[in-house]
């Protein structure tokens, strides 16, 4: 099962441990941690289901420049969620 | 008379409690790091918002029912999507309007007739309303999609915002709210229409022959009497305005102290005609005139201010007062201010002289006394 990690400044305000979760999509990887943590949701997408202007995803070590959640990850992929260091 | 202060901060939320005449202290800081943009306490129940502006992870509201013990976090208000198929809302001069949540810029009780009510108002210019104390928000649709929206301008900021919502408390379904840019408008029927209106306000700014248009003015915030509800005051990006009729016409103050440039004002709950500002060098600088941080004060309607420096920092301090950086006791009797560069004063005697608690805070975005 591919295995979610999210920031240790997102750990800061909401409990999040990096998890293995069924899914083959990134949106279903987020929606799975999301099942685990509901306030984690709106720390990650806004209020239109997209990914937050300053947050990152990276699967297997590669970013998701397109933004697009419908990317898929295979079996052992690890998705990193961390906040996109914009500014400095 | 109210002992405690409220302080949002670029690095979290502060609270100051008084032990003696001009002896305030600080207590321990509530969500260190985080930018706390607007602070309000209920003074039908006690409960206290505030409103967090993390910068990679949203807006988000906390509230406490126990003066801060405790906070548990609430539902941030949510603007609409887009419609699938329809292009995205661009203002006047091209620029596209962000349809999400940036930014918390008003946050009021209800009447005393409405017991959970709160209003809300944003960045972009959404008013959202809560019958629950903050437990869920329903945006004002009537108002986000006026047909004016599309003149409505950012000012200081990249998009419209609300930030300055004045409840009648003859009529608690009577609302005025300002809008920067946007003018001053008025709903009677607890926010269903809605009337922009404010003859008389001018904005120096503007192309010729339009100086007086109503959406053409930035108020930069707009506070009423609350025992005389009819006079409100307005700090204007080019000046000082007074009305005497809830806000649908004003006279221009042109002459206040060194600056008529400012955003913040606060009015005397028991006396309309006292009213305070920190004024400026205008638009294009916004520092204190020459480095001299002063407090301006009316108490006779605007016809003539004092100038109040005792106790404040002598030059060049160029402390600049956000427009939610000011705020008097619900008696009148104590001022407070918050500055951009992290001093926080009080004032004890209508701002006769002033008592420095900190100089060393991080940015004040907004002073409350709780």
């Amino acid at each position: 099962m591919p295995e979610v990690h999210f920031a240790q400044a997102l750990q800061t305000h909401v409990p999040c441990q990096a998890q293995r979760v069924a899914a083959t999509t990134v949106r279903a990887a987020l929606d799975a941690a999301f099942a685990a943590a509901p306030r984690l949701r709106a720390y990650v997408l806004d209020e239109h289901g997209a990914l937050r202007h300053h947050v990152a995803v990276f699967v297997d070590g590669k970013a998701l420049a397109d933004r697009t959640l419908a990317t898929p990850v295979a079996e052992h992929s690890r998705i990193h969620v961390i906040q996109a260091l914009s500014g400095g | 008379m109210s002992d405690r202060l409220l302080i949002g901060t670029k690095k979290g939320l502060f609270t100051v409690q008084r032990s003696g005449p001009g002896r305030w202290a600080f207590g321990p800081p509530a969500f260190p790091g985080v930018p706390v943009s607007m602070v309000c306490r209920d003074p039908r129940d006690g409960g206290e918002l505030v409103a967090l502006n993390h910068g990679h992870f949203g807006v988000k509201f906390h509230r406490s029912d126990d003066r801060g013990a405790n906070w548990r976090e609430l539902a941030a208000p949510a603007c609409p999507p887009v419609p699938a198929g329809e292009p995205p809302i661009v203002d006047m001069i091209g620029r596209t309007i962000p349809q999400t949540l940036k930014d918390v810029w008003a946050l009021v009780p209800g009447g005393k007739d409405q017991p959970r009510r709160l209003w809300c108002g944003t960045i972009p210019g959404a008013l959202f309303r809560s019958d629950d104390g903050g437990a869920s928000w329903t945006l004002v649709e009537s108002l986000w999609h006026h047909p004016t929206r599309k003149l409505w301008m950012g000012g200081g900021a990249d998009a419209p915002g609300i930030h300055s919502i004045c409840v009648d408390p003859r009529d608690s379904r009577k609302l005025s709210i300002a809008i920067s840019c946007a003018g001053i408008w008025h709903s009677s029927d607890d926010g269903a229409t809605w009337e922009a209106a404010c003859a008389g306000m001018r904005a120096e700014y503007a192309p010729p022959g339009q100086e007086f248009e109503p959406l053409a003015q930035d108020p930069h915030q707009m506070v009423r009497c609350a025992s005389g509800p009819d006079r409100m005051w307005v700090q204007h990006h080019n000046g000082i305005f007074r009305s005497d009729d809830a806000g649908r016409s004003w006279s221009e103050i042109k002459q206040a102290g060194p600056s008529c440039f400012g955003f913040a004002v606060v009015v005397h709950p028991k006396h309309k005609d006292s009213a305070w500002f920190v004024p400026a060098k205008k638009d294009e600088f916004r520092f204190p005139v020459d480095g001299k941080f002063v407090v301006t004060r009316t108490r006779d309607g605007g016809k003539s201010f004092d100038v109040l420096s005792k106790g404040l920092p002598e030059a060049p301090a160029y402390d600049l007062v956000y427009r939610h950086g000011l705020d008097i006791s619900q008696d009148g009797e104590r001022l407070a201010m918050g500055s951009t560069t992290g001093g926080l004063w009080v004032s004890e005697n209508g701002g006769d002289s002033w008592v420095g608690v900190s100089a060393h805070l991080p940015p004040v975005l907004c002073v409350r006394f709780g």
